[in-house]
């Protein structure tokens, strides 16, 4: 039973509203009695309880794709430079596609599979549906994987990072198929690919800092397979997400 | 989250929001209790806080101002207004606070009660209760921000939140009861 002092502050106590003189107070007074001991802990177990329960409803992401491109039309200015640019691109890159092969024959195959990893990343940017399995927990997503493509990796640990996971999806490159990972850093989407070696060909581009269409592309190799990592946020960025992908090995 | 006058341009807009919106998501769901009436009512709610941006006002907090305007279009909403019909008088609420109950712990385990019963009670609640105890507990925001996002006096931020930890206390004991009885 809580003392007749405390019984109106006892929930401001326990939202952290109460003064810093009176919480101290009501500190020391919890110490030596049972009654309001109990009935504080009984509360903090229903905001707690409340809290958990609280959480229940998450958006998909094709609703926040449709969100964020809302504001983004009504900024005609941030859609040019953002937007614009990207969309051109992949047209581009599309035209480029469908023109004849010989014009293709001097090209060195990295830049042809970096252009290709490029176009993948705007195409899922474009798309209404950019992931065909959405969650943020890494053990939903590994797991989808299975029986999709031939092989497995690991995702690393985000908690204390500043990069969330959206979700995923199977992607092809020379006709075999890979893992592309997409994840959110502030307000860019960086996509990651993952292959076995033998989809990249003879193609290396080896671990240098790599850019295509003016994308940040970061790329490695390990266990057989090859990492890329590629969006429009800043090099630093890709760094950080590229450590955390190799630490999780 | 206080927003400054360097951040208030234009572009900074989308920077500020999106953070908010799984949250502001989880909140429109819980009012309108509908995926798509929540989706509407998120949609809605950035329009017009992208559109107002330009009058917010720098050094006050960006996110009670945007669950403010996203409660106030709730409001307006057949849904809102449906369910806001038995929402009590504030000035009756400025009054004393009720006496304290006087429950033993053991009449409500809250840490063996499962999530789906306190989501059912929470389901249960009159909407002005249920909102003011998401706010709190969940977005774990302070009696000053629920002010704000609520447009009502502090004190009524106190009572009402007495009562509705209360009430919930209720619901989750009547749907106990219930359980029992089947």
């Amino acid at each position: 039973m809580v003392c007749d002092a405390w019984a109106e502050k006892l929930d401001a106590y326990l939202d952290g509203e109460l003064p810093a003189a009176e919480a101290r107070a009501f500190g020391e007074h919890l110490r030596g009695c049972a009654g309001c001991a109990a009935e504080s802990l009984r509360r903090v177990q229903q905001k707690l309880a409340v809290r958990a329960a609280g959480r229940r409803f998450t958006p998909d992401a094709a609703f926040r794709a449709r969100i964020q491109q809302s504001i983004a039309v009504r900024k005609p200015a941030r859609w040019r430079r953002l937007w614009f640019p990207a969309l051109a691109g992949a047209t581009v890159l599309l035209v480029a596609a469908l023109l004849p092969l010989s014009l293709h024959h001097g090209r060195r195959g990295d830049e042809q599979v970096l252009s290709e990893l490029a176009d993948l990343h705007v195409a899922t940017l474009a798309s209404a549906n950019p992931v065909d399995v959405v969650s943020t927990d890494r053990h939903t997503v590994k797991p989808w994987f299975a029986g999709k493509i031939p092989f497995t990796f690991n995702l690393p640990e985000l908690q204390d990072s500043p990069f969330t996971l959206v979700g995923a999806k199977v992607s092809y490159l020379h006709q075999s198929p890979g893992a592309e990972l997409i994840f959110r850093v502030r307000q860019h989407q960086i996509s990651v690919f993952i292959f076995q070696e033998q989809a990249v060909g003879d193609a290396r581009p080896d671990d240098a800092v790599q850019t295509a269409l003016s994308f940040n592309v970061r790329s490695w190799s390990h266990n057989g397979l090859r990492y890329f990592v590629i969006g429009d946020a800043s090099g630093q960025d890709l760094d950080k997400l590229s450590e955390l992908i190799k630490s999780a090995g | 989250m206080d927003v400054s006058a360097a951040d208030l341009q234009p572009d900074s807009f989308e920077e500020l929001a999106m953070p908010l919106f799984e949250q502001l998501y989880n909140f429109a769901h819980w009012l309108t209790q509908n995926r798509d009436e929540a989706e509407d009512l998120v949609q809605e709610t950035y329009a017009k806080a992208l559109k107002g941006f330009v009058s917010f006002q720098p050094g006050t907090n960006f996110r009670a101002w945007m669950y403010r305007i996203l409660r106030n279009t709730f409001l307006t909403s057949r849904t809102g207004l449906k369910a806001t019909m038995t929402m009590p008088l504030d000035a009756e609420e400025d009054g004393p606070e009720l006496a304290v109950e006087r429950e033993t712990p053991e009449t409500i385990l809250f840490e063996r009660s499962d999530r789906e019963l306190l989501q059912g009670a929470l389901d249960q609640l009159p909407v002005h209760f249920r909102e003011i105890l998401l706010l709190c507990e969940v977005e774990e925001m302070s009696y000053q921000e629920i002010s704000v996002a609520l447009s009502i006096p502090m004190g009524t931020v106190m009572s009402r939140l007495s009562r509705a930890r209360r009430a919930l206390r209720e619901e989750i004991r009547k749907m106990q009861g219930a359980g029992a009885k089947a």
